[in-house]
Protein backbone atom coordinates (compact mmCIF):
# COMPACT_ATOMS: atom_id res chain seq x y z
CA UNK A 1 0.00 0.00 0.00
CA UNK A 2 2.43 2.29 1.11
CA UNK A 3 5.04 1.18 -1.50
CA UNK A 4 2.64 2.21 -4.43
CA UNK A 5 3.84 5.10 -6.29
CA UNK A 6 0.60 6.33 -7.00
CA UNK A 7 0.39 9.42 -4.56
CA UNK A 8 3.75 10.94 -5.89
CA UNK A 9 2.36 10.68 -9.73
CA UNK A 10 -1.19 12.10 -9.18
CA UNK A 11 0.58 14.64 -7.08
CA UNK A 12 3.22 15.56 -9.73
CA UNK A 13 0.29 15.28 -12.76
CA UNK A 14 -1.28 18.06 -10.84
CA UNK A 15 2.29 20.25 -10.48
CA UNK A 16 2.76 20.09 -14.50
CA UNK A 17 -1.19 21.21 -14.64
CA UNK A 18 -0.83 23.87 -12.23
CA UNK A 19 1.43 26.14 -14.34
CA UNK A 20 4.06 26.21 -17.06
CA UNK A 21 7.02 27.16 -15.20
CA UNK A 22 6.50 24.62 -12.03
CA UNK A 23 6.27 21.87 -15.39
CA UNK A 24 9.48 22.94 -16.57
CA UNK A 25 11.10 23.19 -13.32
CA UNK A 26 10.40 19.24 -12.49
CA UNK A 27 10.93 18.43 -15.84
CA UNK A 28 14.74 19.77 -15.62
CA UNK A 29 15.09 17.98 -12.00
CA UNK A 30 16.10 14.47 -12.46
CA UNK A 31 13.42 11.87 -11.37
CA UNK A 32 15.63 10.50 -7.96
CA UNK A 33 14.77 14.60 -6.86
CA UNK A 34 11.15 14.80 -8.03
CA UNK A 35 9.34 15.05 -4.64
CA UNK A 36 5.70 15.43 -4.20
CA UNK A 37 6.03 18.28 -1.23
CA UNK A 38 8.17 21.96 -3.32
CA UNK A 39 8.78 23.03 0.00
CA UNK A 40 11.07 19.68 1.19
CA UNK A 41 13.06 20.07 -1.79
CA UNK A 42 13.32 23.14 -1.24
CA UNK A 43 14.73 22.97 1.79
CA UNK A 44 16.99 19.94 0.83
CA UNK A 45 18.78 22.14 -1.71
CA UNK A 46 19.33 25.22 0.86
CA UNK A 47 20.58 22.65 3.59
CA UNK A 48 17.64 23.78 6.28
CA UNK A 49 17.37 19.45 6.10
CA UNK A 50 19.84 17.03 5.46
CA UNK A 51 20.08 13.18 5.75
CA UNK A 52 20.65 11.71 8.96
CA UNK A 53 23.02 8.49 9.61
CA UNK A 54 19.91 6.75 10.97
CA UNK A 55 17.51 7.05 8.09
CA UNK A 56 15.71 10.13 8.71
CA UNK A 57 15.84 13.66 8.19
CA UNK A 58 17.72 16.19 10.66
CA UNK A 59 18.58 20.00 10.79
CA UNK A 60 22.35 21.20 10.37
CA UNK A 61 20.84 24.86 11.82
CA UNK A 62 17.96 25.23 13.59
CA UNK A 63 15.04 25.11 11.93
CA UNK A 64 12.29 27.54 11.18
CA UNK A 65 8.73 26.37 11.67
CA UNK A 66 7.88 25.62 8.42
CA UNK A 67 11.03 23.60 7.73
CA UNK A 68 10.37 21.37 11.14
CA UNK A 69 7.11 20.88 9.80
CA UNK A 70 8.34 20.09 6.78
CA UNK A 71 10.95 17.35 7.74
CA UNK A 72 8.61 15.84 10.51
CA UNK A 73 6.00 15.26 8.29
CA UNK A 74 8.36 13.15 5.74
CA UNK A 75 9.71 11.43 8.69
CA UNK A 76 6.58 10.30 9.60
CA UNK A 77 5.71 9.04 6.48
CA UNK A 78 9.36 7.36 6.31
CA UNK A 79 8.67 5.57 9.78
CA UNK A 80 5.44 3.71 8.38
CA UNK A 81 7.52 3.05 5.46
CA UNK A 82 10.35 1.17 7.64
CA UNK A 83 8.02 -0.43 9.66
CA UNK A 84 6.38 -2.05 6.69
CA UNK A 85 9.32 -3.10 4.96
CA UNK A 86 11.30 -4.02 7.66
CA UNK A 87 8.31 -6.50 8.91
CA UNK A 88 8.32 -7.78 5.37
CA UNK A 89 11.87 -8.37 5.16
CA UNK A 90 12.47 -10.30 8.61
CA UNK A 91 14.51 -7.41 10.19
CA UNK A 92 14.52 -4.38 12.86
CA UNK A 93 13.29 -0.93 11.75
CA UNK A 94 16.67 0.04 12.81
CA UNK A 95 18.56 -1.88 10.35
CA UNK A 96 16.44 -1.62 7.34
CA UNK A 97 16.37 2.60 8.50
CA UNK A 98 19.91 2.35 8.68
CA UNK A 99 20.67 0.54 5.86
CA UNK A 100 18.28 3.01 3.70
CA UNK A 101 20.08 6.06 4.89
CA UNK A 102 23.43 4.29 3.44
CA UNK A 103 21.95 4.49 0.23
CA UNK A 104 20.52 8.40 1.05
CA UNK A 105 23.60 9.87 1.48
CA UNK A 106 25.29 8.45 -1.31
CA UNK A 107 22.36 9.57 -3.58
CA UNK A 108 22.77 12.83 -2.14
CA UNK A 109 23.90 15.84 -4.50
CA UNK A 110 26.56 18.34 -4.54
CA UNK A 111 25.24 21.64 -1.80
CA UNK A 112 23.15 18.87 -0.04
CA UNK A 113 23.42 18.24 3.74
CA UNK A 114 24.40 14.90 5.20
CA UNK A 115 25.88 13.51 8.61
CA UNK A 116 28.93 11.39 9.19
CA UNK A 117 29.28 8.60 11.38
CA UNK A 118 30.62 10.71 14.02
CA UNK A 119 27.33 12.80 14.02
CA UNK A 120 28.65 16.05 12.70
CA UNK A 121 26.97 17.79 9.36
CA UNK A 122 28.82 17.94 5.98
CA UNK A 123 28.18 19.13 2.88
CA UNK A 124 28.19 17.09 -0.24
CA UNK A 125 30.88 17.83 -2.49
CA UNK A 126 31.85 15.66 -5.76
CA UNK A 127 33.65 13.09 -3.57
CA UNK A 128 32.13 10.49 -1.87
CA UNK A 129 30.41 11.17 1.39
CA UNK A 130 31.74 10.05 4.73
CA UNK A 131 29.93 6.55 5.62
CA UNK A 132 29.69 4.10 8.03
CA UNK A 133 31.93 1.33 7.46
CA UNK A 134 29.10 -1.05 7.47
CA UNK A 135 27.44 1.18 4.83
CA UNK A 136 30.40 -0.73 1.66
CA UNK A 137 27.73 -3.81 1.93
CA UNK A 138 24.67 -1.46 0.77
CA UNK A 139 26.78 -0.67 -2.06
CA UNK A 140 28.34 -4.24 -3.02
CA UNK A 141 25.05 -5.87 -2.69
CA UNK A 142 22.73 -6.94 -6.05
CA UNK A 143 20.26 -4.87 -6.94
CA UNK B 1 108.96 -46.02 58.65
CA UNK B 2 106.59 -46.67 55.02
CA UNK B 3 103.41 -48.17 56.89
CA UNK B 4 103.82 -45.44 59.76
CA UNK B 5 103.07 -42.83 57.04
CA UNK B 6 100.23 -44.59 55.32
CA UNK B 7 98.22 -45.18 58.28
CA UNK B 8 98.37 -41.73 59.40
CA UNK B 9 97.18 -41.01 56.33
CA UNK B 10 94.31 -43.09 56.43
CA UNK B 11 93.58 -42.62 59.62
CA UNK B 12 93.40 -38.79 59.03
CA UNK B 13 90.85 -39.16 56.35
CA UNK B 14 88.36 -41.46 57.62
CA UNK B 15 87.66 -40.21 61.49
CA UNK B 16 88.16 -36.29 60.97
CA UNK B 17 86.74 -34.96 58.13
CA UNK B 18 84.09 -37.46 56.87
CA UNK B 19 82.71 -39.46 59.96
CA UNK B 20 82.90 -36.62 61.95
CA UNK B 21 81.22 -32.83 62.96
CA UNK B 22 80.86 -32.41 59.36
CA UNK B 23 78.30 -35.19 59.19
CA UNK B 24 76.24 -34.12 62.33
CA UNK B 25 76.61 -30.81 60.50
CA UNK B 26 74.97 -31.86 57.36
CA UNK B 27 72.14 -33.77 59.92
CA UNK B 28 71.39 -30.74 61.19
CA UNK B 29 71.15 -28.20 58.15
CA UNK B 30 69.26 -30.40 56.22
CA UNK B 31 65.52 -29.82 57.26
CA UNK B 32 66.10 -25.85 56.40
CA UNK B 33 68.05 -26.53 53.26
CA UNK B 34 64.73 -28.63 52.30
CA UNK B 35 62.19 -26.08 53.34
CA UNK B 36 63.88 -23.37 51.21
CA UNK B 37 63.67 -25.27 48.05
CA UNK B 38 60.11 -25.34 48.75
CA UNK B 39 59.35 -21.98 49.23
CA UNK B 40 60.80 -21.14 45.71
CA UNK B 41 58.83 -23.92 44.42
CA UNK B 42 55.89 -22.49 45.29
CA UNK B 43 56.48 -19.02 44.62
CA UNK B 44 57.79 -19.83 41.01
CA UNK B 45 54.84 -21.94 40.42
CA UNK B 46 52.20 -18.75 41.73
CA UNK B 47 53.98 -16.64 39.53
CA UNK B 48 53.37 -18.65 36.17
CA UNK B 49 50.09 -19.20 37.52
CA UNK B 50 49.35 -15.37 37.75
CA UNK B 51 51.30 -14.63 34.36
CA UNK B 52 48.88 -17.04 32.30
CA UNK B 53 45.80 -16.10 33.83
CA UNK B 54 46.37 -12.63 33.01
CA UNK B 55 47.46 -13.81 28.86
CA UNK B 56 43.92 -15.35 28.99
CA UNK B 57 41.63 -12.82 29.94
CA UNK B 58 43.21 -9.67 27.76
CA UNK B 59 41.60 -10.95 23.74
CA UNK B 60 38.08 -11.41 25.01
CA UNK B 61 36.76 -8.03 24.31
CA UNK B 62 37.72 -6.98 20.92
CA UNK B 63 36.56 -10.54 19.63
CA UNK B 64 33.00 -9.56 20.86
CA UNK B 65 33.05 -6.41 18.90
CA UNK B 66 34.28 -8.00 15.72
CA UNK B 67 31.50 -10.48 15.26
CA UNK B 68 28.61 -7.86 16.03
CA UNK B 69 30.19 -5.88 13.19
CA UNK B 70 30.51 -8.77 10.77
CA UNK B 71 26.59 -9.55 12.18
CA UNK B 72 25.62 -6.22 11.03
CA UNK B 73 27.48 -5.70 7.88
CA UNK B 74 25.58 -9.60 6.85
CA UNK B 75 22.03 -7.55 7.43
CA UNK B 76 23.05 -4.17 5.70
CA UNK B 77 24.05 -6.46 2.84
CA UNK B 78 20.77 -8.35 2.76
CA UNK B 79 18.40 -5.36 2.77
CA UNK B 80 20.22 -3.17 0.58
CA UNK B 81 18.25 -4.45 -2.54
CA UNK B 82 15.42 -3.90 -1.00
CA UNK B 83 16.05 -0.06 0.58
CA UNK B 84 17.41 0.55 -2.98
CA UNK B 85 13.52 0.21 -4.44
CA UNK B 86 12.24 1.43 -1.49
CA UNK B 87 13.72 4.32 -2.01
CA UNK B 88 12.71 4.49 -6.17
CA UNK B 89 8.96 3.47 -5.25
CA UNK B 90 8.87 6.34 -3.08
CA UNK B 91 10.18 9.91 -4.41
CA UNK B 92 8.19 11.85 -2.78
CA UNK B 93 9.48 10.70 1.23
CA UNK B 94 13.00 10.21 -0.11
Amino acid sequence: MIRSNEFGISNLRLAGLGGAALGLLLAATPVAAQTANPAYAAARAGGQIGEQIDGYLGFPSSPSADVRRTAEDVNIKRRAIYAERASATHSTQEDYAFTTACRLILKTRPGEKYQSPDGSWHTRTSEAPLRDAKCAAADTAPN
Amino acid sequence: MNSFELTYRAAAAKTRSIKGPSMEFAARNRRPQRQWVTTATILIGGALALGGCVSVTAPDKPIVIELNINIKQEVVYRLAADAAKTIEDNPGVF
